[in-house]
């Protein structure tokens, strides 16, 4: 569904695209992870052909970018970073202007539909500029949506809302999945990004790495296995250490932090061992690295 | 064609809420017609030689300018009057550039141009939506000020020799043709202000010199260094209408996506 080569975009002295070579396939959420100024919203603006690339190719939907700069628009929809709205017109107008300008067929069918499915309805002869943050953010979704796009950008969706407000275009996000399109999501909340994406990038000017939530807490921190014993002495310790499979061992109070390759199929050969060696064990149990110990680990490392 | 409509009426929603539109649009035709007519009435039984000599103006320009068969005093008026052709002239120059200032600015201050320019308009389409928003009702204020005064004079006057000597081929030329060109210089120049500015009120102000050569012509038609006569005005439209032309091609040149979306700030 997007597929690039090589992405650059320089502006003047700052370099704020370096070669992103991607590919999202249809019905993928996929998460663009990255600090402020990393190029995230560059990359989407290049996307949906509204700044053109310094060098490299894309395809957006089946169109080359560059060639069918206006099908590619046709057939994306994007949240952009500040969506505006016109302030002093009506919820509903600020729909069906970009209705027209979608070239919608059922036009206003389709305001209709969205005004109800973000909950606005009631509220769609009112002037967008009284609406709060979080209703203003769920008119500028319908607004992207309108034209019932293939591919979807969404340049930090819930930046800079309320918990609850967050929390209910999260959902919209997952009902968005589940009808099947392709959504590129920038954000640099990370338990959204846990939470939805089918795939990860994290990207600081260039793409640092792409995998999924939970390869990327392995490819990163490997797993780790956690035993609680009654005690632990340099005797357990070196009797774990000595198992080959076994890429690291700590002692924590009582506990052994062990890292592994397959946890499933080797802790209980080390249980085995524990108590071949007189150890009492009370529990065992996988220490979740959270997404943001990864993210914060590749982006300093960057 | 559907779009551009699209984003006329958009405009002329959210532009006409505006206080300071509505003022402009509404007041500037009121005055520059209330001025004309009023110096009609109040001179309608003064005599040339008085009325000339108290405003210091030399009986030899206005003569030349009068048809055969109007007398002094009613070649006075007609003089008087088309001194005020001129300034006529500024409303289809204040009214575009008032509404271009107020629509682009106002357009880069809500953050609305960037969901504009990702849907499928083409940027000509966007930029003549936004000027026609903006010289549409300039030239219809023109138009209907024009048509009042016309009427306000046709009352006023006795004799109605006078009126064919008012509403010559000049003013006709002016009004009809030098307006609409003037008003589509204005929004061009307005745009390129506007795009550069973040005050709507300094873009306007700042645009507001293209009225600078309409005013050149008003004085100087009055200091008497030149007279606006019918080859003059064309040659004025004709000059005009090549310059609307370089300035139209020069904004879509430099009028790119990229362009208004990076450097409209
Ligand atoms: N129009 C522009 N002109 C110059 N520099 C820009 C422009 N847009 C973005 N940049 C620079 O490019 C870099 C990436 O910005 P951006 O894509 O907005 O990052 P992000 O969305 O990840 O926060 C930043 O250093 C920013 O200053
Ligand atoms: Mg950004």
């Amino acid at each position: 569904m997007i597929h690039t080569e090589s992405l650059t975009k320089r502006f003047k002295e700052t370099l704020a695209v370096d070669g992103l070579s991607l590919d999202i396939h249809e019905g993928e959420v996929f998460g663009f992870l990255g600090p402020n100024g990393a190029g995230k919203t560059t990359t989407v603006r290049m996307l949906t052909s509204l700044v053109g690339p310094t060098s490299g190719s894309a395809n957006v939907a089946g169109f080359t970018l560059g060639q069918r700069d206006t099908d590619i628009r046709r057939t994306v929809g994007v949240l952009t970073e500040t969506p505006g709205m016109y302030d002093n017109l009506s919820a509903e107008y600020n729909l069906q202007i970009f209705a027209n300008l979608y070239e919608v067929k059922n036009g206003p069918e389709q305001v209709e539909k969205y005004l109800k499915m973000l909950d606005l309805y009631d509220r769609r002869f009112d002037a967008a500029g009284t609406f709060s943050k979080g209703m203003k953010q769920k008119l500028a979704i319908a607004r992207a949506l309108l034209h019932e796009p293939k591919v979807i950008f969404l340049d930090e969706p819930t930046a800079g809302l309320d918990p609850e407000a967050a929390h209910l275009i999260r959902d919209f996000i997952a009902e968005l999945k589940k009808e099947g399109r392709t959504i590129f999501l920038c954000t640099h909340n990370l338990d959204e990004a846990d939470r939805l994406c089918d795939r990860i990038g994290v990207f600081k000017t260039r793409m640092l790495v792409v995998d999924t939530p939970a390869n990327l807490r392995t490819s990163v921190f490997g797993r780790k296995v956690v035993f609680h014993l009654r005690t632990v002495d340099e005797k357990l310790v070196g009797a774990v250490r000595a198992m080959p499979f076994v890429r690291e061992v700590k002692a924590v109070d009582n506990k052994l932090l062990i890292t592994l390759e397959d946890p499933e199929s080797h802790n209980p050969e080390i249980v085995r061992v524990l108590v071949g060696a007189g150890a009492d064990v009370q529990f065992v149990g996988e220490l979740r690295h959270s997404l943001e110990d990864v993210y914060l680990q590749l982006v300093k490392a960057a | 064609m559907k779009k551009i409509n699209t984003i006329l009426r958009k405009e002329w929603a959210e532009v006409f809420k505006n206080r300071m539109v509505i003022f402009v649009v509404a007041f500037l035709p009121i005055l520059m017609t209330a001025i004309p007519l009023g110096i009609l009435f109040s001179t309608r039984d003064t005599t040339s030689a008085s009325s000339a000599s108290m405003s210091g103006i030399n009986s030899e320009t206005t003569q030349g300018m009068c048809p055969e068969g109007l007398s002094g005093s009613d070649c006075f008026q007609v003089f008087m009057i088309s001194e005020f052709m001129m300034m006529f002239m500024i409303i289809p120059v204040a009214i575009p550039v008032t509404i271009a200032a107020y629509s682009i600015v106002g357009e880069k201050s809500t953050r609305s141009l960037e969901p504009l320019l990702a849907t499928p308009i083409t940027t000509a389409e966007l930029l003549v939506g936004k000027c026609l928003a903006a010289v549409i009702p300039g030239v219809l204020a023109t138009y209907g000020a024009f048509g009042i005064f016309a009427f306000g004079s046709w009352i006023l006057v006795a004799n109605k020799m006078l009126l064919t000597a008012l509403l010559d081929a000049r003013w006709l030329i002016a009004i009809f043709i030098v307006g609409p060109l003037l008003a589509v210089m204005a929004v061009v120049f307005s745009l390129m202000v506007s795009s550069r500015v973040n005050d709507p009120r300094v873009a306007e102000q700042v645009s507001m010199v293209i009225i600078l050569p309409v005013l050149v012509g008003f004085f100087g038609q009055i200091a008497g260094l030149f007279v606006l006569n019918k080859v003059v005005i064309s040659w004025v439209a004709l000059v005009m209408l090549l310059l609307d032309a370089v300035l139209v091609f020069l904004a879509t040149k430099v009028f790119q996506r990229e362009q208004i979306l990076t450097r409209w700030k």
